[in-house]
């Protein structure tokens, strides 16, 4: 395992930390309940607590259409096995005594869609549970070890090339996530990728005020309370290709406006630090993991902005990909090929613009 | 926040554009193959650095055009009008 910073320096230490399974279509629908089932026994597994906590994940519903929209969702959640459950305006007001519920809202909450198993997990947790699982497996683990080369010999993988010298190998796993494209490039691929910047921010620390996971999707907007008290938002991409890790401030702006049109009340907290993580934006909104067109080479990849809650599944479909040389079920559909024969898994049905998703 | 130099209205907040995504992509022939359509359609460069684009001036002028930004750093280093020659040379 060759890391080119620190362990949890990258996008895994820069996610909101929020875990769920609530999409429409079926590879989708699959994948990332497997990666939820995965997640609730993460702990035992690891023997190590990452403090999944099933807080639920709320889905606002500002309009009729978004009712439909909801609703289609939700039937196909359930259809697919998957909790999800509809709640209408007083529930929520009940519920979420801070989110401005009254019918002169400046976005009227009609209702919401809830997965209930959805919610947070600690992401640093995660890096290190998982690390130290590795590592007693037998796992090397080389920190401060960039890849600058990829190897190939008659059109199979032979090494790497890193900063700390070559490694003979004739299998590779890219999970490179934000950078897949450059990545791939040395091995003469080009990626149906562009990498964006997504930002994300945090309040100061304040006693629970929020004990679910609230998105809105007709504002652009999510929020969660930290078990340091924080409340962690996020909303969209910066919309433009980058590599920097940091944004611009009208998305701060964004966000943090479309926040106080939900929550009036956080208008008195200060926001304590924004940052930025780089997303592989694929062209049709859903990753890539399986074979890559070099023998002996693999990637998971492709997240756009929901890889932290996919890792579970991600490691255990690119294992099973990796170990047999042919992709697992859940992954089969997620290939780089789909771009080419026109199977789209696009969730969203947005088309190809990879900063639409 | 970005300052997107117009090239009819001069810099201007980025507020003012939309992002239309890499400049350099070209239209194939329409009897062209189904291998250059995908190329067109879904390939990308992604390049770590120097990175041509079409933004849109859709709260001025509404003229679209490329700049040349790095995307490493964010860095604009020149803007022009459709078709026309970049006036600075890369770095």
């Amino acid at each position: 395992m060759l890391e080119k910073g620190w362990l949890g320096g990258g996008n895994t230490g820069r996610n909101t930390t929020i875990v769920r399974s609530n999409y429409h279509l079926d590879p989708n629908a699959h994948f990332y309940e497997l990666s939820l089932k995965l997640w609730e026994r993460l702990s035992q597994e690891l023997n190590f607590n990452v403090m999944y906590s099933a807080r639920g994940v709320l889905n606002l519903v500002h309009s009729p259409a978004d009712m439909d929209a909801a609703m289609r969702r939700g039937n196909a959640m359930r259809l697919n096995g998957i909790d999800a459950k509809f709640m209408t305006r007083d529930e929520i007001a009940q519920w979420i005594p801070n989110l401005d519920c009254s019918a002169d809202a400046r976005f009227p909450i009609h209702g919401g869609l809830l997965q209930p198993r959805g919610g947070t997990v600690r992401h640093d947790a995660v890096a290190w549970g998982y690390a130290r699982a590795a590592d007693t497996l037998g796992v090397d683990i080389i920190q401060q070890c960039a890849v600058t080369g990829i190897r190939t010999e008659g059109g199979a993988i032979a090494g790497v090339e890193t900063t700390q010298g070559f490694i003979a190998t004739p299998k590779l796993g890219l999970a490179v996530a934000g950078h897949s494209g450059h990545v791939a490039a040395m091995a003469g691929l080009k990626l149906p990728i562009e990498s964006h910047v997504l930002q994300a921010m945090v309040s100061e620390p304040v006693k629970p005020v929020l004990d679910t996971v609230v998105t809105s999707g007709a504002v652009h907007f999510y929020i969660s309370q930290s078990d340091k008290g924080e409340l962690v938002m996020g909303g969209d991409l910066d919309f433009y290709n980058s590599y920097a890790q940091r944004g611009n401030l009208p998305i701060i702006e964004h966000v943090v406006a479309a926040c106080l049109a939900l929550f009036p009340t956080f208008g008195r907290l200060k926001l304590m630090r924004t940052w930025g993580g780089i997303m592989d934006m694929t062209m049709d909104g859903s990753p890539i993991i399986g074979k890559l067109p070099v023998k002996g080479l693999y990637m998971t990849g492709g997240w756009c902005y929901g890889g932290f809650k996919a890792t579970p599944a991600s490691g255990f479909c690119l294992a099973h990909t990796i170990a047999h040389d042919a992709p697992h079920a859940l992954n089969a559909a997620f290939t780089l090929e789909r771009f080419a024969e026109g199977r789209m898994i696009d969730e969203k049905g947005a088309g190809p613009y990879a900063w639409a998703h | 926040m970005l300052l997107i130099p117009c090239p009819w209205c001069g810099p201007r907040s980025q507020i003012e554009f939309t992002y239309g995504g890499d400049a350099t992509v070209r239209r194939p022939a329409l009897d062209a193959s189904e291998d250059e359509w995908f190329r067109c359609v879904y390939v990308r460069d992604n390049p770590m650095g120097p990175h041509d684009e079409w933004w849109t001036h859709s709260a001025g002028c509404r003229q679209w055009f490329v700049v040349r930004r790095d995307t490493r750093t964010h860095e604009i280093l020149g803007s022009t009008a459709p078709g026309a020659a970049m006036p600075q040379a890369d770095r």
